[in-house]
């Protein structure tokens, strides 16, 4: 292999880094803290990611408030909300740095909500009883996110020096390359991930970057659902891509729907969970033929549903379950809202905020008030917000190793966190599948990013610094290949020119996997819903591309965005009709049980070739790969050495935690 | 047909900023909706991009992203006002039937609806928009602060980098240094912060020169556009009140 030469040399040797949410700007930091200097793509400006629209808090067992809250709580609950799908080392890492995080956070100028003495604001969210979550009004993801943005700014304006400590001329610790699209990553020879291909969304340049390591932290595949309330940027497309080029997909089925959210025509607006947590009541009215407004209803005549079936919990219990009594109470029942205009009764419940002092909404909840109030065109400080459940948060995604330390968490600094099963390339935030297992509690999201960015930067380090070869002085012409594919690729979409309208298609797909792939599934339904979607990647290939400009052309990026968009369509419907269980937020009425002996795995998709211009999904139960240079055997077993699986009740109070009621329980203590 | 509810909008367009000749005004039909937005019907026209007058187009290109106003990346000129096209709602405008919608003008154009608005992130380098962290290892808590400041912080921290402010602001032109309302809300911010202050003048420095607050000329617009409600007139008046103590009493403290 050739040596640099005397100039490459002074060239920053870079790794790569997809996407700047949460976790993607987390990883950046650590990397330039770390002394490794980063080229950082993104979709759109970072400022604009999905991270943004977070509302309502960030978990950390702080304990500020005397109620014995612990670490070790925050793990029971988020394992037992997820239904034990979760492997727990990396929970349990999660959980013990979570305060730390929130700690940091602070320190960065967050403006969190504060107590009368100056200390953080805590409250509560789904699946606990304790005040675990911080935040900053109902905009929290924004503020989280403007905090790590500014961080990383900082290191825009930092030189990068050589190892005599020299600045390289022109050579910043950040480069950021905003409006480029991810298409694909570049291996060598044996496999290794050595950079990216992008292109340049406004003069469509496609271009091959060298980077020592890739860390996709490119978010979730809600607009595979068409409306959702994630961002219209969230098409999954880089992971499909990486999928496609034989990155494992794990836990593509799990797909969290969210109890409240506001229907509309292009989006799915959320209202956080915090408006239950802060007190926030759902009903519906007793008589399903209730004319008046939701305010002129009496309390007697309104029944509080959830409150009434899940007294240990009520309103906050997790949002799989939330969700499902919400639909049942609309689809089954026929209970939702009545609307004199049109004599029926909507998809809608009653979110009522209108019993908590005004002040006290301004002052904790007033983003997600303005947000109903401008699209609905209600007030909801005086009246009761109608709402309806609506995807929310892929718990599935690329899958990641992590090596477990001796207390059961995880080795801080280890390559092999948030690795994928392709050597080089690894994965953070809502893009991995590693933290949430079947059902994702509120304001972990925010808290999973931040911990794999934590994790994940540390591990790159380490990786590149035990790199035998750095991707620098790969030959030219392993990029030079990956670019001419790439290139090639986009001249056959701007050459299509069939009758298909990719917009039109991505509305069906979307319509398809809404009504049929989410809260409810059944077997024959969804084996529909899998030729539908064979049927859409047959008429994809005859779509004519809507735009052919040589500037910004979105159309033609949307034509690539929606094959891997059926990519991953097929990946989450595969992966439900194969799980004949219920578990957290996958449920089928034929199969109501969880099934520990069968399915207490990770369902492990890899990508192949089908007919014609189909793709197919291959399960596996375990799979070879190297991982930092070593072979490592991936297997779909969960590691459950913490916290051993049980039957989850939310009718009980205290149910989700042991160590929360101090019963006496089977849980193993970590072995150190 | 005819008992179906449409809606008409008329766009500016342009190729490429390379390509002025292509600048244009189409007009576009699309069905209404129940709560429609601007983006809905920017929707429409993308699965099915045809002109009023029956030729097939490229669909409109704009930029979106979290599409309930919190990232500010849909920002446009809509029937007249600079805005985000997702809170813009189709009956709630007026203005008549056709609703128009063109790109900013403080920006240079990318393509149609969509203008560069790097500047802006600059801008926020240029005035330090951050807390020089010792690093992000544990080091505890941060400073305690009391609700009242959180609550003078909290507003000033929502800006979306939207633009809105910029494109307002009578001051900003393409012969003008001046940095617009935006940064300088946010030196506001940041200094003050408890560890932020202890930076407070190297912020007020960057905003001393050519291009700084001073050149602000108190037209009041940006306040009337900010989506987000921020005091900007406010925050301009405090930083003027900063930099203007930091020239004359600066080099006492040193």
């Amino acid at each position: 292999m050739k040596t640099s030469d005397k100039n490459e040399s002074r060239v920053a040797r870079r790794v790569i880094v997809v996407g700047g949410g949460l976790a993607g700007l987390t990883t950046v930091m650590k990397l330039c803290e770390a002394g490794v200097p980063v080229d950082l793509f993104s979709l759109v400006p970072v400022k604009r990611s999905h991270s943004v629209c977070a509302q309502g808090g960030i978990n950390a067992s702080v304990n500020t408030k005397g109620e014995g809250d612990s670490p070790r709580i925050h793990l029971e609950e988020t394992v037992y909300g997820g239904d034990f799908l979760a492997n727990q080392p990396p929970v349990k890492g999660m959980a013990d740095a979570a305060p730390g995080i929130v700690f940091m956070l602070d320190r960065m100028g967050v403006p969190f909500n504060r107590t009368p003495e100056g200390l953080l604001d805590f409250r509560r969210f789904g699946g606990t009883l304790f005040h675990r979550t911080a935040f900053a009004g109902a905009t929290t993801g924004q503020q989280l996110l403007y905090a790590l943005d500014e961080q990383v700014r900082r290191w825009e304006t930092v030189d990068v020096e050589d190892s005599k400590g020299a600045a390289l001329r022109g050579e910043k610790m950040v480069r950021k390359l905003e409006h480029w699209d991810f298409l694909g990553i570049v291996q060598d020879d044996a496999g290794r991930c050595v950079g990216i291909v992008a292109q340049d969304m406004k003069t469509m340049a496609i271009e091959a970057f060298r980077g020592d390591a890739v860390c996709l932290a490119t978010g979730g595949p809600g607009i595979v659902f068409g409306r959702s309330t994630n961002s219209v940027i969230n098409t999954g497309t880089a992971a499909a891509a990486a999928y496609r080029q034989g990155a494992l997909y794990a836990n593509g089925e799990l797909i969290q729907v969210h109890p409240t959210a506001i229907p509309g025509a292009d989006k799915l607006r959320l209202i956080s969970e915090s408006a239950r947590g802060e007190g926030g009541r759902v009903w519906v009215p007793k008589d399903p033929k209730d004319k008046r407004k939701g305010r002129e209803i009496p309390e007697r005549e309104r029944d509080y549903f959830l409150e009434a079936k899940y007294p240990g919990y009520g309103n906050l219990v997790p949002r799989d379950i939330a969700s499902r009594e919400l639909f049942a109470k609309c689809f089954h029942d026929k209970r939702g809202v009545y609307n004199p205009k049109t004599e029926k009764n909507e998809n809608e419940v009653y979110l009522d905020l209108t019993r908590i002092p005004k002040e006290t909404l301004r002052k904790k909840l007033a983003g997600i008030l303005e947000i109903y109030e401008k699209f609905v065109g209600e007030d909801p400080y005086e009246n009761p917000m109608r709402v309806f459940p609506a995807v929310h948060y892929s718990m599935g995604g690329l899958w990641v190793d992590f090596e477990k330390s001796a207390d059961g968490g995880l080795v801080r600094g280890s390559p092999r966190n948030q690795a994928t099963n392709i050597d080089g390339l690894y994965a953070a935030g809502e893009v991995d599948y590693q933290y949430h297992g079947a059902n994702r509690l509120g304001a972990n999201s925010l808290l999973s990013c931040i911990y794999a960015g934590l994790e994940a930067g540390p591990a790159i380090a380490a990786y590149r610094k035990g790199l035998a070869a750095s991707a620098h002085d790969v030959p030219q012409s392993v990029f030079d290949k990956a670019e001419k594919r790439e290139a090639e690729r986009y001249q056959k979409i701007l050459a299509m020119d069939g009758d298909e309208n990719p917009y039109a298609l991505h509305k069906e797909l979307g319509e398809v996997m809404l009504r049929d792939c989410t809260i409810e599934r059944d077997n024959a339904v969804l084996g529909k819903v899998i030729e539908t979607i064979g049927e859409l990647e047959d008429r994809a290939k005859n779509v004519g591309v809507p735009d052919t400009g040589d500037h910004a052309n979105h159309g033609a990026q949307f034509v690539r965005h929606l094959s891997n968009m059926l990519v991953l369509a097929r990946v989450i419907a595969e992966g439900a009709l194969a799980r004949d269980e219920s578990r957290g937020a996958h449920y089928k009425p034929a199969f109501k049980q969880r099934d520990d002996e069968r399915w207490l795995r990770t369902t492990l998709a890899l990508y192949e070739r089908g007919e014609g211009a189909r793709s197919s999904v291959k399960f596996v139960r375990q799979l070879d790969a190297t991982i930092a240079g070593k072979s490592v055997t991936i297997t779909d077993a969960v590691d459950t050495t913490l916290v051993t699986p049980r039957a989850r009740k939310y009718e009980t109070a205290g149910a989700a935690s042991a160590a929360a009621t101090g019963a006496s329980s089977a849980d193993k203590q970590p072995s150190t | 047909m005819s008992t179906t509810r449409t809606v008409r909008l008329k766009i500016l367009r342009q190729d490429s900023p390379s390509k002025p000749q292509t600048k244009r005004w189409e007009e576009f039909e699309v069905p209404w909706l129940p709560q429609m937005n601007v983006i809905s019907a920017l929707m429409e026209i993308q699965r099915s991009p045809k002109t009023t007058d029956g030729k097939t187009v490229a669909p409109v290109v704009w930029e979106s992203s979290c599409l309930e106003e919190v990232c500010g990346a849909c920002t446009m000129i809509v029937n007249g006002r600079v805005r985000q096209a997702c809170t813009a709602f189709v009956d709630r405008l007026g203005g008549g039937e056709t609703i128009t919608l063109e790109p900013m003008t403080k920006f240079p154009l990318v393509r149609d609806l969509v203008v560069d608005r790097s500047r802006m992130f600059d801008d926020l380098k240029q005035v330090k928009a951050w807390i020089d962290l010792d690093g992000s290892h544990e080091l505890g808590p941060g400073p305690r602060q009391s609700p009242a400041n959180q609550e003078e912080a909290y507003p000033l921290s929502r800006c979306m980098t939207c633009g809105c402010c910029l494109e307002a602001c009578p001051q900003v032109h393409e012969s003008s240094p001046f940095v617009g309302p935006a940064a300088i809300n946010q030196v506001r911010l940041f200094n003050l912060h408890p560890s932020g202050k202890m930076h407070a003048t190297e912020r007020l420095e960057s905003l001393m020169g050519e291009g700084g607050v001073a050149d602000c000329g108190k037209a009041q617009n940006c306040v009337e556009v900010c989506p987000k409600e921020i005091p900007l007139v406010d925050s301009i008046a405090q930083v003027s009140r900063q930099v203007t103590k930091h020239m004359l009493f600066g080099w006492l403290l040193k």
